[in-house]
């Protein structure tokens, strides 16, 4: 692990950029409502819409952990371990900055793992119980939210993964995945409720910045703790399953 | 462990932690409420058309099901690493000479 060594020297700097973040975050505070859209809150059209976007997603998906369960039965421990991450990481609502609560998602680590289709299912499947159980979410509006938490994070995820891979030092891949996959999954959420709640003046523009800022601040510091704990799950995966991460084709373990 | 991780993890503490310190006033809401709010300043005659099928009665409830669902999953992890360490442990007792 000598080559990683510089990136350690750098958290402090990141750590200075927290308190940066933080402190303009204090003059800037206002309540905010970085969750999933909530029942019924998407007009019907918009919520079909949505769900036909996710829909081959899941079949993909589904597909693929049939045919990865025949072949490699090993591999559902590590489905587990994926599913399990995702279902901690979004049952922890987290202060922010701005003073309003919010919570990560957990679906970086899958999608590395997996591939994004497989973690549409997983990621599926969290929002399913919160939405059932929990009044989390909702059943009309499952598609939406299955796009931004289980289609676009995880294919953040997977892209940032499959693009930096081998040029940073594996954790700094790692956290930006993760934390990328957080933060775009709140960035399409604030899209989705623009795109059917265009401010009547300036547009889906004006609504998205509106959506849009107060989801990204919020979400920030909480995307950097989802990065953080993806690393350290992955560093311990390193450690403890090096023949699993192997096994799926996750180089450098 | 290597420091590093210990640096990670009190980070992460800490960015959980801090906010709390650094806003004072807030409510610290979920807020879905205000995403109501919101909605209804752009389109001010939108009814959701429809209901969640069980609302968690209470607060209290909804906490008892948000923390029945972080311990399901920590049970899940605590599981998958337990059970490679244990797998690794007897690997080493096979080997090791006695």
């Amino acid at each position: 692990m000598l080559h990683t060594s510089g990136m350690y020297r750098r958290w402090p700097v990141l750590a200075l950029w927290l308190t940066a973040t933080a402190g303009l975050a204090l003059f800037s505070a206002r309540t905010a409502y970085a969750m999933h859209i909530m029942e019924g809150f998407l007009p019907p059209a918009w919520a079909a819409f949505w769900f036909a976007v996710a829909v081959p997603f899941w079949v993909i998906g589904f597909i693929q952990i049939r045919r990865l369960v025949k072949e490699k039965p090993e591999s559902r421990l590590m489905l587990g371990l994926a599913g399990a991450f995702a279902f901690v990481l979004s049952a922890l609502k987290l202060p922010s900055v701005t003073g309003s609560c919010s919570h990560p998602t957990g679906v970086g680590l899958g999608a590395i793992l997996f591939g994004p289709f497989v973690m549409s299912i997983l990621g599926g499947i969290v929002l399913l119980f919160q939405a059932l159980l929990l009044a989390h979410g909702g059943l009309t509006t499952l598609g939406a939210n299955a796009v931004s938490m289980a289609v676009v994070g995880p294919l953040a995820a997977w892209g940032v993964w499959k693009g930096l891979q081998g040029r940073l030092p594996e954790d700094g891949v790692v956290f930006l995945a993760a934390t990328l996959a957080d933060l775009l999954t709140y960035v399409t959420t604030s899209a989705q409720l623009a795109l059917a709640y265009p401010d009547p003046v300036g547009g889906f523009v004006a609504s998205f910045a509106k959506f849009g800022a107060i989801f990204a601040i919020t979400q920030i510091p909480l995307a950097i703790s989802e990065g953080i704990l993806t690393v350290l799950i992955f560093r311990a995966l390193r450690q403890t399953a090096a023949t699993e991460l192997k096994a799926l084709g996750v180089q450098g373990a | 462990m290597k420091s590093s991780t210990w640096i990670l993890i009190l980070l992460a503490i800490l960015l959980a932690i801090l906010p709390l310190f650094l806003v004072k006033d807030a409510e610290f809401g979920g807020a879905d409420g205000e995403a109501e709010v919101a909605i209804t300043e752009i389109q001010p005659d939108y009814k959701p058309w429809f209901q969640p099928l069980f609302e968690p009665p209470s607060g209290e409830i909804e906490s008892l099901l948000f923390a029945l669902q972080a311990a399901l999953g920590a049970g899940a992890l605590a599981y998958f690493f337990g059970y490679k360490h244990g797998l690794r442990k007897g690997r080493e007792n096979l080997n090791a000479p006695d």
